[in-house]
């Protein structure tokens, strides 16, 4: 279950302002299942045609979790722009999930 | 699973038993009476650098190594490859380990300050990494080492303890038998977050003190839920091979004792005692002030025991081994050759080097590896210099237990600092031996000499006599002491005490002869007298007989002469007679 949004659109931009998302989940569970609904509205909103997303099923592949270093479940891992950050839970806290992607609120 | 650990249990229990997993960790299953409770998970907790990981590390590794049982190593702590060089130390090879499929070790990294907490969380990831782990290799064997890192990377304590919760079940449910460690709270608190609360089979509680200066470590089963456990404070012993405890006072007084006899090496000693020398499996003191030789006591015991082929094991305090070697050729008491013949072994170590507990592992544990016959240990009261008199002697008391249920002799030394003797009981361990030695110094006419003398020996006939001890080039003896009309003579003193009899004796001798020859001569005389005497007698006699045969032969002539007359009268003398009938 991989979605990926790419989207490279009008407004010509760098790569390197693309944000590089990946959504860790545990199936439909429903923190995970809200983590991405609240995830893709925040996505949309505010990094519209300048991320791209990857969402991963843990169960799916065990061996991630080791390698990735998951501990709490969902979570976001910001792989670019640096710093690496982590986003856990369900997104529901939209300034906490802002702050972490490094995003002012108003733009 | 049961089955196959009661099969490596060391002991067997006749009645029902919680089914627990020998750690395999030295001297902890004795207290715990067979290991930790399987399949459920134990806490170990206690203070920074107090040995947490490597216990739990232990338990894993000799889970692999002695009861082929994977295991699975959770590190917040520390990285893999810090952890697996951390105990490269103490034999354990990690690397190779993992390679062989038997052990994994998972390092979780977890940083708050890279975490933004967005919302409703689980810590599914970590069930999925422990449950991958466990199934990758079979793992029967689990350790958390620390889990309560978890609460300073995550801030939703709710969520946190709902899933601690959720993971000592799941723990339970898949079977494996883990140890979760902890680092000891403030106040009442065993750990931090009070895991106690979620891991309430079994608890160890870890120590580290600092007592004078000197570390011990120590451990405590605080609960163990359904078993029966060793409650006192055990000392342990990090060394080269690993954590050892020593489970010192589960030991009873049930030992067997022998009759058998061993020497001590001096002839006249074992003369005092009995004829024989002490009890195999005994214990000897032998105490005196400075200078007196119980070093020399000690080396010849230790000459002796290796001659008659056994093994002995000298503790040395004081001297460094060369040092007692180089000595003791002076009184011609070769150790050199049985240190050579691996029959003698020294232990040379300061006291100071660790504290008592750690003192008594140590020896514990050489002990069990060279299985000797008799045990040294030179200077017992060396040892007051690391822990006061009542700690010494409680751990002798524990040394003496475990020697004599290994049937080992042991002779300790200690010196008195005062010269009244009966006052200083040597730490109080007199009351615990069999035989009390006591060599003391006697300070007599100008001169310093050694006595010896026993002040008891259990079960055996002993000489209650004061002994001359006497050190020499050919080795020790012990000699009578003089008891002349002044009292006891010991030294310059009795010799010349001999000297002077000798000579008396010679005097006497003299004296005696010319008293003989008087008497001799006044017997002459007498008998010259009485030969006089006798031939004086002869005389009168023969004086006396001539009279008497005179008196007759005149008495007769007198007769012939009357009846010849009256013969010549014609009387008739038968005729007158017959008429008279």
């Amino acid at each position: 279950m991989i979605e990926q949004h790419r989207v490279t659109e009008e407004n010509n931009l760098v790569s390197e302002d693309i944000y590089r998302l990946r959504l860790f989940v545990t199936g439909a569970t429903p923190n995970s299942s809200r983590a991405i609904s609240n995830l893709k509205d925040i996505c949309e909103t505010y990094l519209k045609g300048r991320y791209e997303l990857e969402i991963i099923d843990v169960y799916q592949q065990p061996l991630i979790v080791e390698n990735e270093q998951i501990i709490a479940l969902p979570v976001l891992i910001k792989k670019f722009p640096f710093p690496e950050r982590r986003l856990i839970g369900d997104m529901s806290d939209l300034n906490k999930v802002l702050k972490g992607l490094s995003i002012a609120a108003n733009t | 699973m049961t089955n196959h650990h009661h099969k490596n249990k060391k002991t067997v229990f006749n009645y029902p038993q919680i089914p627990k997993t020998p750690t395999g960790i030295n001297g902890l299953d004795e207290i715990t009476e067979g290991g930790i409770p399987t399949g459920r998970p134990t806490l170990i907790c206690g203070g920074a650098g107090c040995g947490k990981t490597l216990m739990s590390l232990e338990f894993i590794v000799r889970g692999i190594t002695q009861f082929n049982e994977p295991g699975v190593f959770m590190a917040f702590e520390e990285k893999t490859a810090e952890l697996a060089m951390n105990v490269t130390s103490l034999g354990f090879d990690l690397v190779k380990l993992q390679e062989e499929k038997k052990l994994k070790l998972d390092y979780v990294h977890i940083d708050r300050s890279e975490i933004e907490e967005t919302g409703e969380y689980d810590l599914e990831g970590l069930f999925i990494r422990l449950g991958f782990a466990i199934d990758s290799i079979g793992a029967k064997r689990v350790v958390l080492d620390t889990i309560e890192s978890l609460f300073s990377g995550l801030t939703n304590q709710g969520i946190l303890r709902a899933e601690l919760r959720r993971l000592f079940t799941w723990l339970k449910e898949k079977g494996v038998t883990a140890i979760i460690t902890g680092e000891r709270g403030e106040g009442n608190t065993f750990t931090r977050q009070g895991l106690e609360e979620y891991v309430s089979d079994c608890v160890i509680l870890l120590d580290h003190r600092v007592i004078n200066q000197i570390s011990t470590r120590r451990l405590r089963v605080l609960k163990y839920r359904g078993s029966l456990h060793g409650t006192n404070e055990y000392p342990f012993l990090i060394d080269e091979d690993g954590i050892s405890v020593l489970p010192v006072t589960s030991l009873k007084l049930e030992k067997e004792v022998s009759t058998d006899r061993i020497s001590s090496g001096i002839p006249a000693l074992d003369k005092m005692l009995d004829k024989k020398g002490f009890f195999k499996g005994g214990s000897v003191l032998v105490s005196g002030t400075a200078g007196t030789g119980k070093t020399s006591i000690a080396a010849c015991f230790a000459n002796e025991t290796c001659k008659q082929q056994k093994r002995c094991l000298y503790f040395a305090f004081e001297e460094s081994p060369k040092q007692i070697i180089r000595n003791m050729k002076s009184i011609s008491v070769d150790l050199q050759q049985h240190v050579d013949d691996e029959l003698l072994m020294f232990h040379a170590s300061r006291p100071t080097l660790y504290g008592l507990e750690q003192h008594l592992v140590a020896m514990y544990k050489i002990i069990q590896s060279f299985k000797p016959d008799v045990v040294i240990l030179d200077p017992i009261t060396n040892l007051v210099t690391i822990g006061s008199v009542s700690e010494v002697k409680a751990m002798l008391i524990r040394l003496i237990d475990f020697l004599q249920e290994e049937q080992i002799t042991v002779m300790f030394t200690a010196l008195t600092l005062n010269s009244v003797v009966s006052e200083q009981t040597d730490e109080g361990v007199s009351s615990l031996v069999d035989t009390w030695l006591l060599v003391r110094d006697i300070e007599f006419n100008g001169e310093r000499n050694r006595g010896m003398y026993i002040m008891k020996s259990r079960g055996m006939k002993h000489s209650n006599q004061v002994r001359e001890f006497i050190i020499t080039d050919k080795g020790i003896d012990l000699v009578d002491v003089y008891l002349g009309p002044d009292g006891v003579l010991i030294g310059s003193a009795r010799e010349a005490q001999k000297l002077q009899e000798k000579t008396g004796e010679v005097l006497r001798t003299n004296a005696l002869s010319m008293k003989d020859r008087e008497i001799d001569r006044k017997r002459k005389v007498l008998q010259a007298k009485i030969a006089s005497l006798q031939s004086e007698f002869e005389s009168a006699e023969e004086e006396l007989n001539r009279i008497s045969i005179e008196e007759e032969l005149v008495k007769k002539i007198t007769e012939n002469n009357r009846s010849a007359l009256t013969k010549l009268r014609r009387g008739d003398v038968h005729n007158e007679n017959n008429n008279g009938i």
